[in-house]
């Protein structure tokens, strides 16, 4: 029987050319994985240098990277390493057993797949610890682009949606059978109404093989996708047996744990040994195992709160947890731009639900003032509780929670403060506890921590961490204990072994590096896009990096000129953003390198020149022309800062200029 | 002479003001045109002033709430009643049974297998996992997961839209279609949520949606989500389901049509009996209404090979609009699934919350659901083994037994035994009884942790027994109609037990029941 593989679209299944799958048929059979894995080593082991290849295919676009990271890391620290040369330590320890000598072929392939998944750091310079200073928290400034492409960017959405609709008149006529499921059929109503559907017809349709892009392996430092092609305009894909390695710039993998070698991975493995592969149960009847109370603990005390929860799905905890703490004649505030979750949570708890303007402090203090004095609707009794819901980092846009202000506000309006740190859990603070860390804030200050354990930890699941009373009784009461199932061993010890790394329990010195590494590289690549022109949203210490590129055939431009550079990143517009502000978005991980970044940057500088996304005034920094301060002292730096208005000059740098500077000014105040 | 020197200023002042009047552009024409229009209507130019006068005015007014009921109030006002709130504490006290359900929490220490070590160190057969198939001991099936874990790390670190999409999903989505026999299926990261995320997905607000009244507590979340119109009917009451579709249609005939769902389980949850497919599909057909079937506790239980209720009834999966099921119980993977037709997967893709704003399913849980699918649908006789196990159980406490009455269909697995009405009658039990009676049973058939200030006594009594079971966990909510609570106790058999350990424990079981309901008076 052919197999179907993801057709992107459609309901027309006769049209849909069953092709696919170099594993073919074997893939139903039970030897599966070994056929997948005979391909996937085959990938990563006959080709080693294919992989050194694709890293340095940036070699015409970057100037300076042209030995391949691997040895520019052995050379660039001589020691001998006898010790630690083990498949526990997949770092910039990690040498030839013996100096100058070439690697044996075994280990060469072993050490690029290594590398595949996280690169060795460069120099020791690249490294960074981010904290906020202290005193007010600046909200991000957000530079708006000449009013020419405001208007072709509505002028663009106009055209589209007018071809869409001229489309749909002459096709609702002469092709009647595309759009039979938007029509009542059989006495039946449609699944779709036709005006839902027209957006993802007519507008997404279009850019469809940018989404969805199947991959392979490990989603490290690299990425391998899958190839498809499509002959009808995005409607089918089939996948065209080959494969790309892409730099990934697109995973949540802030501290490089996606892994399939090193000591999570080694932990995960023995833990599948000893514990089987799931407890299939739920948590509340007898799928609680001695493990999950030890990552339990271990998550708890890594927030740093005294009990934690924790749940096989990052959606699910949000998504139940909420009914569990607020109900009807309680209040919930919430972020504007909060999670999906958040609201699908919000919604099922029965409670009021507000919201203020993203991470605006005095917006919030109104609505609270507000909300206080005037009590509930109609009847004007006092809120039973009031619960304002924050993200730490916020995923489209880069921007963190103003943690001191919410506090400040907490202290005076006595209400309970909610904190989802799904992206900055691991992700933010000189230890990577999160938002807390990061602003030096005490974790008592925050009735309840929440976050995912996907994307830092290279695991899945979600966590709620909260006093023990609280926790307690949240176990009674939590749905998601009740019927969720619960996590798998392996992914708890993915979790324990990544959060003990991180803590210095495990492999002391890892953990620091990830950490210092993510922030320089996410500062180093934020700097370099702003010095470049671009319009770049959010704070400097945040690991997500969204650059705007306004007109929607932007969007699908930049994604494949980018993938023609072997980068993989992510492009989002209406309705994940507002309309106008389509924007690609780049996450930044530990397992990058420097050259890495730089070979980022050369191919936005270039594409930047080609689709014209230099379009920054200069107000949100990197406007320091490269030919009046060679090299200025950080002091003249804080000058710029304190008075950007004298020199709103648009930054437009050289990318050599760019890489020259970025590693020293990535330590001062990014502006 | 004030007088005087004031007329002065303000002709001169008026002088200059028309004067800069007739410097601004058009202001000849406009003076033109209101010296023409006015010359012989006063009244005219008094209206049209006061028009003017009234739009300043307007503009000009501060601005007020349009809400209805505010109380305006000054500032201080304002800080006094802050400072006089005080808001409840963010969780409140925990009831009894709420904290029993927290002291009485099994932990299994090491691995999950029919048999099955606690945490005070005894090892009992273990009947509270849903290891049907004892999958999750098996080697051939961890050295697989290690494989898939050695190629693709553990988390998939991303949505299914954002490169999150891996080969073994759509291997997967695959399998499960091919043996379901439907042409599409879509995977979730998670069972609960699936069905929580899928309902709201096509129905709306104005769509209607006919559901059984005992469904599960997923299910009541995706309904409530979804804010369509709901009418319920008596849990799996066929009758009852065409009065309420028949109603429905005639109510609705004149209106514009709107989507039509019916929502019912396989084997339910709460009470482990099982749906009339065949009567609910020839309802659906004859009334129009698509129907949405949660096999989360059938699939992979019910049927020849275990490919849930189509299977064991004979109906084609066609037929059904939407098969909701969950890889994570007996296949010992993870995640959940729907599958039915492209149209309707290809809409979730885009519309599914569940599935658009989470993670992927972890690689190494996705290939061993492909696996455990594999096993079940090559190997008949595992799961015809199951339903000899079951039958051996259900004749240690079905008829057995006077003081309970198992309400799960025969073919399930899971016995869902509740305490006889006349019991409950006659020694006038609250529910909270029940649920304080049937856990002294569970630690009756296996002691938990030893907890000084809980009942020392039973604990004591019955250390020689070892079996794990548990009580079914409900959880209220506040969806209306409220479901009534149902105590009960869940057996859960496994084919990784001999039948006669299944027999034995059934004996354990039976005979705890009765001594700890004999002891109540």
């Amino acid at each position: 029987m052919p197999r179907r593989f993801s057709s992107n679209s459609s309901n027309d299944t006769s049209t849909n050319p069953p092709s696919f799958s170099p594993s073919g048929k074997g893939g139903i059979s039970i030897k599966t994985p070994t056929v997948k894995s005979n391909r996937l080593s085959q990938l990563f082991s006959s080709s080693p240098k294919s992989k050194v290849e694709s890293v340095q295919s940036s070699g015409n676009s970057q100037p300076n990277a042209s030995s391949p990271p691997i040895s520019s890391a052995s050379l660039s620290l001589p020691t001998i390493s006898l010790s630690t040369a083990t498949a526990d330590n997949p770092n910039m320890d990690e040498l030839p057993q013996t100096l100058f000598q070439p690697p044996t072929p075994e280990e060469a392939r072993r050490l690029s797949k290594q590398h595949a998944q996280f690169g060795p750091i460069g120099h020791p310079s690249h490294r960074y610890s981010s904290r906020h200073p202290g005193g007010v928290f600046p909200e991000p400034v957000m530079d708006e682009p000449p009013y020419y492409y405001l208007l072709t960017t509505y002028i663009s959405y106009l055209i589209l949606i007018a071809f869409g609709h001229v489309r749909d008149f002459f096709g609702k006529r002469f092709r009647e059978e595309n759009y039979r499921h938007l029509k009542p059929r059989h006495g039946y109503a449609a699944l779709n109404s036709d005006f839902d559907n027209f957006y993802v017809r007519r507008l997404k349709l279009r850019i469809n093989d940018c989404f969805e892009r199947p991959v392979t392996g490990v989603p490290g430092r690299t990425i391998t996708l899958i190839d498809r092609a499509t002959d009808d305009h995005n409607q089918h894909f089939y996948l065209t047996g080959t494969t790309t390695d892409t730099l990934n710039l697109s995973s949540y993998n802030y501290l490089g744990f996606a892994q399939s070698e090193g000591p999570c991975a080694d932990q995960a493995e023995d833990s599948i040994k000893k514990y089987g592969i799931t407890a299939p149960s739920t948590r509340a009847e007898s799928g609680t195992q001695d493990l999950h109370i030890e990552v339990e603990d271990l998550v708890a005390r890594f927030v740093g709160k005294e009990a934690s929860m924790i749940f096989s799905m990052g959606f699910g905890t949000n998504a139940t947890i909420f009914p569990a703490l607020v109900s009807k004649g309680c209040l919930l505030i919430s972020d504007e731009l909060n999670h999906a979750s958040i609201r699908f949570g919000a919604r099922l708890s029965g409670a009021s639900i507000s919201m203020f303007k993203h991470n605006d402090m005095s917006d919030l203090e109104l609505r609270l003032r507000e909300a206080i004095s005037q009590g509930q609707p109609r009847t004007h009794r006092p809120w039973k509780k009031i619960l304002v819901v924050v993200e730490g980092l916020y995923s489209m846009e880069g921007s963190m929670c103003n943690l001191p202000g919410l506090v400040q506000l907490k202290r005076r309006y006595k209400f309970n403060l909610f904190v989802d740190e799904a992206h900055s859990v691991g992700a933010i603070g000189p230890k990577g506890r999160g938002v807390c860390d990061y602003f030096s804030i005490d974790t008592s200050e925050v009735d309840v921590l929440m976050g995912t354990l996907t994307k830092s930890f290279g695991a899945n699941g979600g966590y709620i961490a909260a006093d023990k009373v609280m926790i307690d009784q949240l176990r009674a009461t939590n749905p998601g204990v009740f019927y969720g199932e619960s996590p798998a061993p392996a992914i708890l010890m993915q979790i324990s072994s990544a959060l003990r790394i991180i803590s210095g329990e495990l492999v002391p010195g890892q953990g620091e590096e990830r950490l210092q590494r993510l922030a320089f590289n996410s500062r180093y690549l934020r700097l370099g896009l702003k010095r470049l022109g671009f319009i770049v949203y959010g704070h400097d210490d945040s690991p997500i990096v969204p650059v705007l590129l306004f007109n929607p055939a932007k969007m699908p431009a930049f994604s494949h000129e980018m993938l023609r550079r072997k980068i993989s990143v992510v492009v989002v517009g209406y309705p994940a953003t507002p309309l106008v502000s389509s924007r690609a978005r780049f996450c930044v991980s530990a397992a990058h390198t420097k050259e890495d970044l730089d070979r980022v940057l050369a191919a936005c500088d270039e594409i930047g020149n080609v689709l014209q996304l230099k379009f920054s005034t200069g107000i949100a920094g990197g406007a320091l022309p490269p030919t009046e301060q060679p090299s200025p002292p950080p002091e003249l730096e804080k000058e710029y800062q304190h008075k950007p208005s004298e020199h709103i000059t648009p930054p437009r740098w050289r990318i050599e200029d760019v890489i020259r500077r970025g590693v020293q000014d990535v330590k001062t105040p990014l502006f | 002479m004030d007088l005087q020197e004031t007329q002065r200023l303000l002709s001169v002042y008026l002088h200059e003001l028309a004067d800069l009047f007739h410097r601004v552009p058009g202001s000849a024409i406009f003076l033109r045109y209101v010296k023409s229009s006015y010359q012989d209507d006063p009244i005219r130019s008094a209206v049209e002033l006061f028009l003017f006068l009234f739009a300043v005015r307007y503009l000009l007014a501060p601005k007020y709430s349009t809400k209805p009921g505010v109380v305006p109030l000054t500032e201080d006002e304002i800080d006094d009643l802050v400072d006089e709130w005080t808001p409840e504490p963010l969780v409140g006290k925990p009831t009894d049974l709420e904290e029993m359900e927290v002291d009485k929490r099994t932990v299994i220490v090491g691995p999950v297998g029919p048999k099955s070590k606690l945490a005070n160190g005894r090892t009992v057969m273990n009947l509270g996992s849903f290891n049907f198939y004892n999958f999750n001991t098996n080697e051939s099936l961890k050295e697989q997961a290690i494989q898939t874990l050695r190629t693709y790390g553990v988390g998939p670190c991303g949505p299914r839209g954002f490169y999150g999409s891996q080969d073994v999903h759509m291997k997967t989505e695959d399998d499960v279609s091919a043996f379901l026999g439907t042409t599409a299926c879509i995977i979730y990261s998670q069972a609960f949520s699936t069905i929580s995320s899928v309902i709201p997905a096509f129905s709306k607000r104005g769509d209607i949606i006919v559901a059984d009244k005992g469904v599960s507590f997923a299910i009541r979340k995706g309904i409530q989500i979804s804010r369509s119109i709901v009418r319920w009917y008596e849990h799996n009451d066929m009758e009852d389901l065409e009065r309420v579709l028949a109603k429905v249609t005639k109510e609705q005939a004149r209106k514009p049509l709107t989507r039509r769902f019916i929502i019912t389980e396989g084997l339910f949850e709460t009470y482990g009996d099982m749906a009339d497919l065949p009567k609910i599909v020839e309802l659906r057909l004859k009334y129009k209404f698509r129907l949405i079937l949660d096999e989360t506790w059938s699939f992979g239980v019910l049927g020849r090979t275990g490919r849930g209720i189509t299977e064991h009834q004979n109906v084609d999966a066609a037929e059904v609009d939407m098969i909701v099921g969950s890889l994570a119980g007996p296949l010992v993977a993870g995640g959940g699934f729907c599958a039915g037709s492209e149209e309707i997967v290809h809409h979730q893709r885009i519309s599914a919350a569940a599935y658009t704003f989470s993670a992927a399913l972890p690689a190494l849980l996705s290939t061993t659901a492909s696996a455990t699918i594999k096993i079940l649908q090559d190997s008949p006789e595992t799961v015809s083994q199951l339903r000899e196990h079951t039958k051996a159980m259900r004749a240690q406490l079905d008829p057995r037994s006077d003081w309970v009455y198992c309400t799960n269909a025969p073919e399930n697995p899971i016995q869902i035994l509740a305490i006889k009405p006349e019991v409950v009658v006659a020694k006038r039990l609250t529910p909270t009884d029940q649920q304080f009676l049937l856990q002294d049973v569970v630690d009756e058939v296996c002691p938990v942790k030893l907890l000084s200030n809980v009942r020392p006594l039973t604990i004591c009594q019955c250390l020689a027994n070892g079996v794990l079971i548990t009580r079914l966990k409900t959880l209220e909510d506040n969806f209306e109609p409220k479901q009534v609570l149902f105590p009960a106790l869940k057996v859960c058999v496994t084919t990784g037990l001999t039948k006669k350990e299944i027999e034995k424990a059934g004996t354990i079981i039976r005979h705890a029941i009765t001594k700890v309901m004999s002891k109540r008076k």
